[in-house]
């Protein structure tokens, strides 16, 4: 059961975001595989371990995102595709869905494995555009994921609820927090992955973005808030409700 | 004015708050608005989405939930009425369909809007990245416009519509994915990205045994209850609670954080809340930063007084 898993490089949580110019300034940025497309590599790598296959681990992007796909291999991933595009930051998700779309064109995976959004921009819309140009259905926020050899079985947290799906293959499954815990790569594994080959593609989406990037800002600064006094805690918390009230009146 | 379609989102004949949220941001950028509403007992929102300015509303039963049904009865629609702009709420819902009916139509879809406006027949949004760190604005090339709107970051208004039912079919039959189970989950507090009012707790509450505390301060404001991911990975609440960057995202009016350091991707699912108030013993902590009021103290010592003086301002 050959597996194919969407990678993301994004800013690590932690790293500080500078605007300069309308633009992300990515000077210090430190990057790693968005969190959620991690969990959805660890589901592949677990399908593999029970019933055989190649997993095939795909990132698009300039040459930076390489770094990812070393990460996949340090994890487990067998096979590596990078897309090749230039201008990253103002790539929209139709675009990126293209570019995996036409880099897959005539492979045979079963099951499609992405993360539920990426930590950057928290789309979570390359997987549904990939679905509908294949003609693949998607089933999101896995939290189970069961595959035989004609279906998928998906338990995904839903609205309101927890819902179970049957879906046909090939599917798409995106990934949710607390569907697995992702291993640490080994250091055999690290030491491998710098050896492995990336396949290189190269894809020209210029014609294909449909979103227009008009700029990023910093966020706005909250007003000042205030910190509440009092002599005990029980006159703080009679002061907080009277702000609540008379002050800003929510409650 | 271009043409606006709302989606609306309904389940057993109750309306979704998120339907009044997408009539009334159409009615404001369009002037007139129809809508959609999918799902058990639609036709009972008619009426409702009339006060927001809805004229037509399409109906469509369909039961249980299924995202490839859903977008197509949605394409189905603008292609055979012509809509220029479409707007979801980025709900479940809206993000299971969103991206699905933009492909369908040979568009793009720019999402989960904090702010939206129109330029000329251009919608025009605004929207936190980067956990919070960065805004961006963006606007599509292409047309039909596929907007989705953040949950309870746009206001609500009344005005009156024609309300005018007309039905048409949703068919799951074709799907590829199917429901085939669901297990309601959490209970009868309101959702959480609906909430006006949101209680969290964190790993300051040292245990399973005071999550309680959190519910209760919650239940006397009608309010949802949440929590960090400390809490949740420790098991002291249903992680359907986590908010955050890898958990749910609120905008209430007011969220209050108890117990809770403010890590930035804690911050990142609750950044855009209208006012925060904060009970920390810790005065460095970084949620104070972001905090319209804040209590430095043991929250041991503040919760309870906070739950009297709230019953005693509230009558209950
Ligand atoms: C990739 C990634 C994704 C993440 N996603 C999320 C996410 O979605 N949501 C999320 O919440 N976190 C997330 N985190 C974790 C996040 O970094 C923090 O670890 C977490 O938010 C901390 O939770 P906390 O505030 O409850 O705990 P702590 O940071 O331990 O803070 C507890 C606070 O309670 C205070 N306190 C202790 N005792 C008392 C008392 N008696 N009275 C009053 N105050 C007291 C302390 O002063 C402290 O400030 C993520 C982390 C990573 C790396």
């Amino acid at each position: 059961m050959n597996t194919l898993v969407l990678i993301k490089q994004v800013p690590d949580t932690e790293a500080k975001i500078n605007v300069v110019g309308g633009k992300i300034s990515e000077a210090g940025i430190k990057w790693t595989i968005s969190p959620y497309d991690e969990i959805a590599l660890e589901e592949a790598i677990r399908i593999k371990e029970k019933s055989g296959g190649t997993v095939t681990a795909i990132a698009v992007g300039d040459d930076s995102v390489q770094n990812a796909l070393r990460s996949a291999f340090a994890m487990g991933a067998d096979i590596a595709i990078h897309v090749k595009v230039e201008n990253y930051q103002m790539l929209d998700s139709f675009g990126i869905a293209k570019a995996i779309a036409s880099a897959i064109e005539g492979a045979d995976y079963k099951v499609i494995l992405a993360g539920r959004q990426g930590a950057d921009s928290d789309n979570g819309q390359v997987p549904y555009i990939l679905g509908t140009l294949k003609g693949w259905p998607v089933v999101p926020f896995a939290k189970k994921v069961e595959v035989s050899a004609d279906k998928a079985t998906i338990v995904c947290e839903a609205e309101g609820g927890e819902a179970t799906y049957e879906a046909s293959l090939p599917v798409i499954i995106t990934a949710n927090a607390g569907l697995n815990e992702p291993r640490y790569p080994s250091l055999k594994g690290i030491m491998a992955s710098k050896k492995k080959p990336i396949e290189s593609k190269t894809a020209d989406i210029s014609a294909e973005t449909k979103i227009e990037v008009l700029g990023f800002e910093p966020p706005p600064a909250r007003p000042a808030g205030r910190i509440i006094d009092g002599a005990d805690a029980a006159e703080k918390a009679r002061a907080l409700v009277k702000a609540l009230r008379e002050e800003i009146k929510v409650i | 004015m271009p043409k606006i379609l709302a989606v609306g989102e309904i389940s057993n004949g109750v309306l979704k708050k998120a339907s009044r949220e997408t009539t009334s941001v159409g009615k404001r950028l369009g002037g007139a608005v129809d809508a959609i509403l999918l799902g058990s007992g639609a036709s009972a929102g008619v009426a409702e989405l009339a006060k927001h300015g809805a004229d037509t509303v399409y109906v469509g039963e369909i039961s249980p939930y299924n995202g490839e049904a859903y977008a197509k009865a949605v394409v189905d629609v603008v292609k055979s009425k012509g809509y220029d702009i479409i707007i979801l709420p980025h709900s479940w819902i809206g993000r299971d369909i969103s991206a699905r009916i933009a492909t369908a139509l040979n568009t793009g879809v720019i999402s989960d809007a904090t702010e939206i406006s129109l330029e000329g027949d251009r919608v025009k949004i605004r929207k936190p990245v980067y956990s919070g760190k960065a805004f961006v604005n963006l606007k599509l090339k292409t047309s039909p416009q596929v907007v989705t709107i953040r949950p309870n970051a746009h206001p609500i208004s009344e005005a009156a519509g024609a309300g005018k039912a007309e039905t048409i079919t949703v068919d799951a039959s074709s799907a590829k994915a199917k429901e085939v189970k669901f297990e309601a989950k959490g209970g009868t507090r309101v959702p959480l990205t609906e909430a006006d009012i949101v209680v969290s707790g964190g790993r300051g509450i040292k245990g399973p045994e005071n999550f309680p505390l959190i519910e209760q301060l919650a239940d006397l404001l009608g309010a949802g209850v949440g929590a960090t991911r400390a809490v949740v990975d420790a098991g002291w609440c249903d992680h359907t609670l986590q908010i955050g960057q890898t958990g749910l995202t609120v905008s209430p009016t007011l969220y209050i954080a108890v117990g809770i350091s403010g890590a930035i991707q804690h911050m990142a699912g609750m950044g855009s809340s209208k006012y925060i108030v904060a009970i920390n013993k810790d005065p460095d902590a970084p949620i104070f930063k972001v905090a319209t009021y804040g209590i430095v103290d043991d929250l041991f010592q503040v919760v309870p007084p906070l739950k009297e003086e709230l019953k005693a301002a509230l009558g209950r």
